[in-house]
């Protein structure tokens, strides 16, 4: 543990029209260099609310946010955030877009070649080497998402920040997606917490998965540590018996010690392992299902 | 396949029918003359229709002035207007001409002879005051955004100045240009005071009128516009630590600019109308005091002559609107929007 990150202690409480609502309550987490954490949750539990702590565009009541020892009190380059409907400026091409987050991090460093070089380098990084010239709306939402990922990594951030990146695309654009990014993050070795609603997803990528408890006043209720050999492939994993228990212990976590009490099944676009799920009687039946 | 002939052969049977149809759908130029029909024959019709209806309408419609002019009659006092455009230019033509004449041959009888350059002082034309109101609305349009767009900006970003200028926008937007004009003319007559005037002080009472009356939709949307940026650009300039003028310049703007330039176009259409009513009414030189003088003239080309002003002045409040609307569609980066 060299706690590069560490998030001490967050309550958070908003003010609403029907009073005071305390969403967080003592969050504290602790992340390594290098370590990718997912952030796994029922919908409305405040998952968002923990990313947007981190990147200091929301502060939290009580409590903080520590990255190399320094408290984060703003938002800033170093904790790059993918949003999960992208945020591209729609009027500016893909490059522009990268262009315009290199321009604004390295524009006393770098002179204009090496910036060019570098927004450049960014969109290969995440295949997007061809279509540097197109609008966002010319593109589709997996591009997209590419290249909201290669903004951000062009900042260099010290933490990636993802609110479900993958969330809005279709299964298949969402795998390919999620080999990119295991692969980048094989080269670049970031540091990252990435909020995701799917479990497969979770397991595939993570160091580790922090498990929320359901709001309101959600907290951490389980880390589960993910120790699978990299490079991972998803299909060999498929038959994995290890692959399958962490996937089991995190389904087991959201639906059946955490089910959401009045959603029964969550939303069922963004959580289908529990829409396919028959009511069980008893759990080994349940887990084949589940993982089948 | 054309969907937009009906085939009645279908219903009646006409085997012959059916086939002709057939025929002609199979044919790609039944497509072209369709889609020429819709586009041109169409409106063309309606305006033949309209003109026969004014002509038949005009001719039992009897004035103090004679009768209501018909078509014909505008089109012939549209071109006898024209006609007395280019006399009058010909007119100054050889005005200068004489002047110069005169001027040189005072030079050659005794060189240190002081010549006198008279500018020439005719009446202005139809076409002079078209100019005339086009330069006017160009001016007023222009001080109105220059105001305008920064106001909007301010007020979209800062919601307390909103809840500060509001209600001034909201009471003042829906007063009349004619309740501006005689204070805008009383202003204008105790401030503009100069020896040597730049400006007409009509022209300046009129753009003013015009600015005041076309500067609000432009304020309202552009505030709007710059209001309703999606917050997660707003994170993105937030993460980026951009600063106050480049998150304007880089996001701000940008954004709100779709809004910006509708709210423009809304601009420019009331200081038209306003423009002419404030000409009308001020005795301002433009095609406000051309109708006015023509009403109070009272001859039997009087209505003629107005009515081709009406038209003029509706041609040109169309192609002005056209002309936003390019500008519009060009600065737009939103090519979902459905611009018409
Ligand atoms: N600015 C705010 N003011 C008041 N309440 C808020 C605010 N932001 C979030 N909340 C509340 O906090 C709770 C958690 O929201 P958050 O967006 O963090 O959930 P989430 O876990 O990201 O959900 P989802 O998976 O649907 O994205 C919700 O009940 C939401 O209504
Ligand atoms: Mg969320």
């Amino acid at each position: 543990m060299n706690n590069y990150l560490s998030l001490e202690n967050i309550s958070i409480t908003f003010a609403t029209d029907n009073g005071p609502l305390n969403v967080l309550d003592d969050v504290s987490l602790k992340v390594d260099q290098g370590e990718f954490i997912s952030l796994i949750g029922h919908s409305g539990c405040g998952k968002s609310t923990v990313l947007n702590i981190v990147a200091g565009l929301l502060n939290a009541t009580t409590g903080g946010v520590l990255l190399e020892n320094r408290e984060v009190t703003e938002p800033g380059p170093d904790r790059a955030v993918v949003f999960q409907n992208h945020s591209l400026l729609p009027w500016l091409s893909v490059y522009d877009n990268v262009r315009l987050a290199v321009d604004q991090v390295f524009g006393k460093q770098k002179s204009r070649q090496e910036r060019h070089e570098w927004t450049l380098h960014n969109l290969e990084l995440v295949h997007m080497g061809h279509a540097i010239e197109r609008r966002p709306d010319e593109i589709s939402g997996g591009m997209k998402q590419r290249v909201g990922i290669a903004r951000a990594l062009a900042m260099e951030p010290k933490v990636l920040l993802m609110d479900e990146p993958f969330g809005a695309l279709d299964s298949l654009t969402r795998t390919h997606m999620q080999d990119s990014l295991m692969e980048i993050q094989g080269e670049l070795n970031n540091t990252v917490i990435m909020i995701t609603h799917d479990v497969d997803e979770a397991v595939l990528l993570s160091d580790r998965i922090v498990m929320m408890t359901n709001g309101p006043s959600a907290t951490i209720g389980e880390i589960l540590a993910i120790e699978l050999e990299r490079p991972r492939l998803r299909l060999q994993l498929a038959d994995d018996p290890t692959y399958n228990h962490y996937r089991a212990e995190v389904l087991r976590f959201l639906h059946d010690r955490h089910a959401q009490p009045d959603v029964p099944t969550g939303k069922p676009a963004k959580t289908p392992e529990v829409a396919a799920e028959a009511p069980a009687e008893e759990r080994p039946a349940r887990l084949k299902l589940a993982t089948g | 396949m054309s969907t937009t002939i009906i085939n009645p052969g279908k219903s009646f049977d006409f085997k012959w029918l059916q086939l002709l149809f057939a025929f002609l759908e199979g044919d790609r130029l039944v497509k072209a003359t369709s889609s020429l029909v819709r586009q041109l024959l169409i409106p063309l019709a309606a305006l033949g229709l309209f003109l026969m209806l004014w002509s038949a309408g005009a001719a039992s419609v009897t004035t103090s002035l004679g009768q209501l002019p018909g078509p014909a009659q505008v089109w012939d006092q549209g071109v006898q207007l024209y006609q007395e455009h280019q006399a009058e230019r010909q007119k100054e033509v050889a005005f200068y001409q004489r002047q110069e004449q005169r001027n040189q041959a005072k030079l050659a009888k005794n060189p240190d002879a002081e010549v006198k350059v008279r500018p020439y002082t005719g009446k202005p034309t139809f076409l002079d005051q078209i100019a005339t109101s086009l330069v006017t609305v160009a001016t007023g349009f222009i001080i109105a955004s220059l105001i305008a767009i920064p106001i909007g900006i301010i007020c979209g970003m800062s919601a307390t100045l909103y809840r500060a200028i509001n209600p001034l926008i909201q009471l003042f937007k829906p007063v009349s240009p004619l309740a501006w004009l005689p204070i805008v003319t009383m202003v204008v007559s105790a401030v503009y005071i100069s020896d040597e005037p730049m400006f007409d002080k009509a022209f300046i009472t009129s753009a003013i009128t015009v600015t005041l009356c076309c500067i609000w939709p432009t304020i309202i949307n552009t505030t709007v516009g710059v209001s309703s940026i999606d917050r997660d650009l707003i994170n993105v300039s937030r993460v980026l630590r951009l600063g106050w003028l480049t998150k304007t310049i880089k996001i701000v703007i940008p954004s709100s600019i779709p809004m910006m330039f509708a709210g423009l176009r809304l601009s420019l259409g009331i200081g038209w109308m306003v423009l002419i009513a404030a000409e009308m009414l001020a005795q301002n030189p433009g095609l406000g005091k051309f109708v006015w003088d023509e009403f109070q003239n009272g001859s039997s080309n009087s209505l003629s002559r107005i009515m081709v002003a009406v038209l003029v002045i509706g041609c040109l409040g169309f192609i002005l609107d056209r002309g936003m609307l390019l500008l519009q569609r060009w600065a737009t980066w939103d090519r979902n929007a459905v611009l018409r």
